[in-house]
């Protein structure tokens, strides 16, 4: 699983980063910079929540 | 073999010079396989700059009712051979469309073009002189860097918006009203057209690419040169160089600054040649600010990264100390827009910063340019 984000969506709400700091971090204007590899399987629950969270619903989370 | 003719080319004309498309070789199912399996034995690949393999997209865009689009918008501000085909040969452009048609199953042909475009004249005179089996609709699109972007035209032609409409689905899955949708630059249609005009083998031999120089050239304009041609070759296409040459910014404004002159070009749509006495980075500069302005402010990376590197530039010039946040700015711009415009400006300014050190160290000793003086 790989999170993604919708960039024509997405506000710069900045929750990822909060809910998922271990795959999301947020450049200077606080979008969203996704880890490139794939979720670890322990935090692949985490990572549905942050999806469940995002105000825009603009992060995914992909098969790879 | 040369693509472009020296005058505009009527039908007859066309006719004489090209050939007529062997269509009864390229009839029904069967047909439109040998069509792919020839565009394929060609190695033919996009030449609006991402040089994708245009057998590869014609298979996926294959589907009943399908759309075909030509893409002549050419943006690029240092792009002029769309144009130039466009007013000088446009029936070739128009039989690698009926052809790219006929390959997919598209029962719909738009040709797209910057609103106003000068070669708008050229190109209802070919339609009217023609009598296609898929009929040819010319729309013309808003006039802005990003409107010409490939998901952008499919928006423009389904909903009337000109901004890019992100990675998924591709054209080719949903395009326009949502069929599937093939969008080809229209020199890749021209080159599909003489693929078939001459047959692969043929068409492998003698195949050119269209290429615009500009800069400080003898004959600055549009080229014809071999794929793969060091950019020595192309400089002397356009009747070398008037003066020393500093730098070539290869691919546009989206393209990458190189000083060295044996580094061989491909897929590439145009080439300036900086002269020495020029600033590198005023001119990077300039072309930030340009890419800045033109976002569709869409995504965060471009809306808000594009007009901090190009500040970031004219703070360069300035001789702030802006270099370690360029490196700190430019990786994270790569890769996260709806389309490659934040891409292009960044792969601009890095190839800046790495070709221009010579500019960057007089303007960080005395913030001012070693050259006195202004190239535009």
């Amino acid at each position: 699983m790989k999170v993604t984000v919708d960039p024509i969506g997405c506000r710069a709400h900045g929750l990822c980063a909060d809910l998922l700091p271990e795959a999301v971090r947020l450049d200077e204007w606080g979008y969203p910079v996704v880890a490139s590899g794939p979720v670890p399987p322990g935090l692949v629950a985490e990572a549905r929540r942050a999806v469940a969270a995002c105000p825009a619903l603009a992060l995914r989370l992909r098969k790879d | 073999m040369t693509i472009l003719p020296p005058h505009h080319l009527d039908l007859a004309g066309h006719r004489r010079r090209n050939g007529v498309v062997p269509w009864v070789a390229y009839h029904g199912e069967d047909g439109r396989d040998r069509l792919i399996e020839a565009v394929a034995a060609a190695d033919l690949r996009g030449r609006g700059g991402a040089g994708f393999p245009t057998a590869v997209k014609l298979r996926s865009a294959r589907a009943p009712r399908s759309v075909v689009v030509a893409n002549g918008c050419e943006g690029d501000p240092l792009s002029h051979k769309d144009a130039a085909l466009l007013t000088l040969s446009p029936h070739l452009v128009l039989d690698g469309l009926q052809l790219a048609a006929h390959a997919v199953g598209a029962g719909e042909a738009v040709l797209c073009v910057h609103a106003g475009s000068p070669v708008l004249p050229s190109v209802f005179a070919a339609l009217a002189e023609r009598d296609d089996p898929v009929p040819v609709r010319v729309e013309e699109i808003p006039r802005r860097y990003v409107a010409s972007e490939e998901t952008a035209l499919v928006h423009y032609l389904t909903s009337g918006d000109a901004r890019p409409l992100g990675k998924s689905p591709r054209p080719d899955e949903r395009g326009v009203r949502g069929r599937p949708t093939l969008v080809d630059n229209v020199e890749t249609l021209a080159q599909l057209a003489l693929v078939i005009l001459l047959g692969p083998q043929h068409y492998l031999s003698a195949r050119r690419d269209l290429v615009t120089v500009t800069g400080v050239v003898r004959r600055p304009g549009v080229v014809e040169v071999a794929p793969g041609a060091p950019l020595t070759a192309v400089l002397a296409a356009a009747g070398g160089e008037t003066e020393p040459v500093q730098a070539v910014l290869v691919g546009g404004y989206g393209g990458t600054w190189t000083s060295d002159f044996r580094f061989g070009v491909s897929g590439i749509p145009a080439v300036y040649a900086l002269p020495a006495r020029a600033c590198g980075l005023e001119y990077t500069a300039k072309v930030l600010a340009f890419l800045a302005a033109e976002s569709a402010r869409q995504c965060g990376p471009c809306m808000f990264g594009l007009p901090a590197i190009a500040a970031d530039f004219a703070e360069l010039l300035r001789g702030g100390p802006s270099t370690a946040r360029l490196a700190r700015r430019l990786p994270p711009l790569t890769g996260r827009g709806a389309c490659a415009h934040p891409d292009g400006a960044a792969r601009l300014a890095a190839s800046a910063l790495q070709v221009f050190g010579a500019d960057l160290a007089a303007h960080s000793a005395g913030g001012r340019c070693r050259i006195l003086e202004r190239v535009a």
